[in-house]
């Protein structure tokens, strides 16, 4: 996949929680995006921050193909989101896309598959749920969160399949972590995704090994440069250190040395 | 249009921009988004005799206009190099520069011994500045004996164009340039990254695996620059000159202080077409200014008046 570096227009922003922002953009000049698949991500440039040096990672949320845009959801936590989250409706983003290598969304039509997400983890489950369901893929995602200002795009994850979520503080869902939730009892998965904070995911890991199903991973490690030459990124795997940015962000969990 | 060519030793260069270790991949990587021939050379990732994992995650840290790194030359080692990375860097016409490290002099000379043998790869750079290596590494690049030793051995061993590259963690630079040059060395490139450590104050932990690392990017300018204007007076042999250079001015000052080239090292990471602008760039000076040629302008530094 050709990774190209443009300018984006910022075509709109909205504010799906009180510390985040959702960025809609598109080309300046009407050319199609490049082809994305879910489970990649862009590197972003942060103008005007003198603390963000480099470029920032962010999933793809979601591609519009209709309206030729790309979806951020960015989580304001330094100066380097923030910086991105005071962009305006007009304003060009300078971006590298598409990174990484991507979900399996091959599956036998019919499959059941559960998408676990836990806060800004949930960006790149959206575009996923929606390619999946596109190849008749039986989608069920379950959404965790601390309390429900901070669960997001709610509405729009249902078009694509049943929604299920946890938050700590039981104001939307059930009450406790994901791991908790009663639907991992209730149902069987053929294949489970996962993105989030890493203990979130290691404890979905355990429920996936315990259970024999296939599961797939998304990893957040820091980078430097996000298309594989600077080797900062690694993940120490069976097969030793792989760069997340190139090799992953998404691991099969059988990859990965995580203590199930 | 100026002439752009530069020479280091007996090879040419198209131009003076050639890419930083450990910041370019292979260089292949950067296919996508620029042409690759248009660069003076590039220079591929630091290799080692044998494989090497490198150090634990986490091994980058951020710090205000820069950035902290503990890679710990991760490679496959040469043999791998050879067989399966050299024939995709073959068919380029720029010039393909490997970065050799090591543990040991033996291993230093090995090494080298293999690059020998590659037809397409005109020139080695001996990176004895490396500081995320428990032992060799930066250990040979801050003393003029050990630094001597192992540039007298590699070059007995090696027959095309030899850069050394230098650590800027020493107080003398100047006189490990002169033990580099003294030992038979082409040319010194400088700088390697700068020791330094990042801590986060809320989990009271080092932001590193190995707690220190180096230091790269627009803030280590100054005192790679300080370092070049040193060096250039007092060696002969043609300086590389990198650290922290963003853009064309960045890289012109560099060429002023004595540089007759230049690298670009954690730029990359930034804007990956930044090489070639800056070439871009340089030839624009160059034409505003009304030179022909680039060599007018290398250690051109007005300092009487
Ligand atoms: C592949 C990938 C995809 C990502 N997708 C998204 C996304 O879709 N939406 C989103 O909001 N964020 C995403 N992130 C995380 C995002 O890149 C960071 O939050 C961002 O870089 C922080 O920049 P900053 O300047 O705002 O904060 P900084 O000032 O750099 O950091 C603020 C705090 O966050 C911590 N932090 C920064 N980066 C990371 C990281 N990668 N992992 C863990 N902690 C970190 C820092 O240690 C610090 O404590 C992704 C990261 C990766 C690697
Ligand atoms: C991630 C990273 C990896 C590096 N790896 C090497 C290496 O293998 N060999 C080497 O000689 N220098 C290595 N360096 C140092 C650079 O080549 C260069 O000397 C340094 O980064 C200063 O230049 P800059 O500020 O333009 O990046 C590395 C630097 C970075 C940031
Ligand atoms: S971030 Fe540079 S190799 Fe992954």
């Amino acid at each position: 996949m050709k990774k190209t570096i443009l300018n984006l227009r910022v075509v709109s922003k909205e504010y799906p929680g009180s510390n985040y922002v959702l960025l809609k953009l598109t080309t300046i000049d009407d050319s199609p995006l490049p082809i994305m698949q879910p489970g990649q991500f862009a590197e972003l440039k942060v103008e005007n921050s003198p603390n963000t040096f480099l470029r920032r990672p962010i999933s793809i949320n979601f591609v519009d193909l209709e309206k030729n845009q790309v979806w951020f959801l960015i989580q304001m936590i330094g100066d380097g989101t923030r910086k991105l989250g005071d962009l305006i409706e007009g304003d060009l983003l300078n971006v590298i896309l598409p990174l990484g290598n991507k979900f399996t969304t091959d599956l036998k039509p019919g499959s059941k598959v559960l998408l676990v997400g836990g806060g800004v983890g949930t960006a790149p489950m959206l575009y996923l749920g929606a390619v999946l369901k596109q190849n008749s893929i039986n989608v069920s995602f379950l959404l965790g969160a601390r309390d429900k200002e901070a669960l997001l795009q709610l509405d729009i994850f249902a078009k694509y399949g049943d929604l299920y979520t946890t938050t700590e503080d039981g104001s939307h869902g059930e009450k406790g972590y994901v791991v908790d939730h009663s639907i991992l009892n209730k149902e069987e998965f053929d294949f489970i995704y996962t993105c989030g904070p890493k203990p979130m995911m290691m404890a979905i890991s355990k429920y996936a090994d315990q259970k024999n199903i296939e599961c797939e991973v998304s990893l957040e490690n820091k980078m430097a440069c996000g298309f594989g030459v600077c080797l900062c990124c690694v993940e120490n795997t069976k097969e030793g250190h792989k760069c997340v940015c190139s090799e992953g962000p998404v691991f099969n969990l059988k990859k990965l040395l995580w203590q199930n | 249009m100026a002439k752009l060519n530069i020479n280091i030793g007996n090879l040419e260069f198209k131009n003076p921009v050639m890419t930083a270790s450990g910041t370019f991949g292979y260089g292949v990587e950067f296919a996508d988004f620029i042409d690759l021939n248009r660069l003076g050379g590039f220079i591929v990732k630091g290799t080692t005799l044998h494989h090497r994992e490198g150090n634990p995650y986490p091994r980058m840290a951020e710090v205000p206009m820069g950035m902290l790194n503990a890679v710990g030359l991760q490679n496959k080692g040469i043999d791998y190099f050879i067989d399966n990375i050299y024939p995709q860097l073959k068919g380029y016409d720029s010039n393909v520069i490997i970065n050799v490290s090591g543990s040991t002099i033996e291993d230093y000379v090995a090494t080298a011994e293999k690059c020998n043998e590659l037809d397409k790869i005109p020139a080695i750079e001996l990176n004895i500045s490396c500081p995320n290596v428990k032992e060799g590494g930066m250990a040979f690049g801050t003393s003029c004996q050990s630094a001597e030793a192992v540039v007298s051995a590699v070059r007995k061993a090696y027959n095309k164009t030899l850069i050394v590259k230098l650590s800027p963690n020493v107080s003398d630079i100047a006189s490990i340039a002169k033990a580099a040059e003294f030992a038979g060395a082409d040319s010194v490139s400088l700088i390697n990254t700068l020791l330094g450590m990042a801590v986060n104050a809320e989990t009271q932990k080092p932001l590193l695996s190995t707690i220190t690392g180096g230091m790269s990017g627009a803030a280590v300018k100054p005192i790679a620059l300080r370092m070049v204007w040193q060096v250039y007076n007092a060696v002969k042999i043609p300086i590389v000159g990198l650290g922290g250079i963003m853009n064309a001015t960045d890289a012109i000052e560099f060429l002023l202080c004595g540089a007759t080239a230049v690298q670009l090292g954690t730029a990359n990471f930034i804007d990956p077409q930044i090489t070639v602008k800056v070439v871009d760039g340089i030839n624009e000076y160059l034409d505003r200014h009304g030179y022909k040629d680039v060599n007018e302008i290398i250690g051109a530094l007005k300092i009487n008046n």
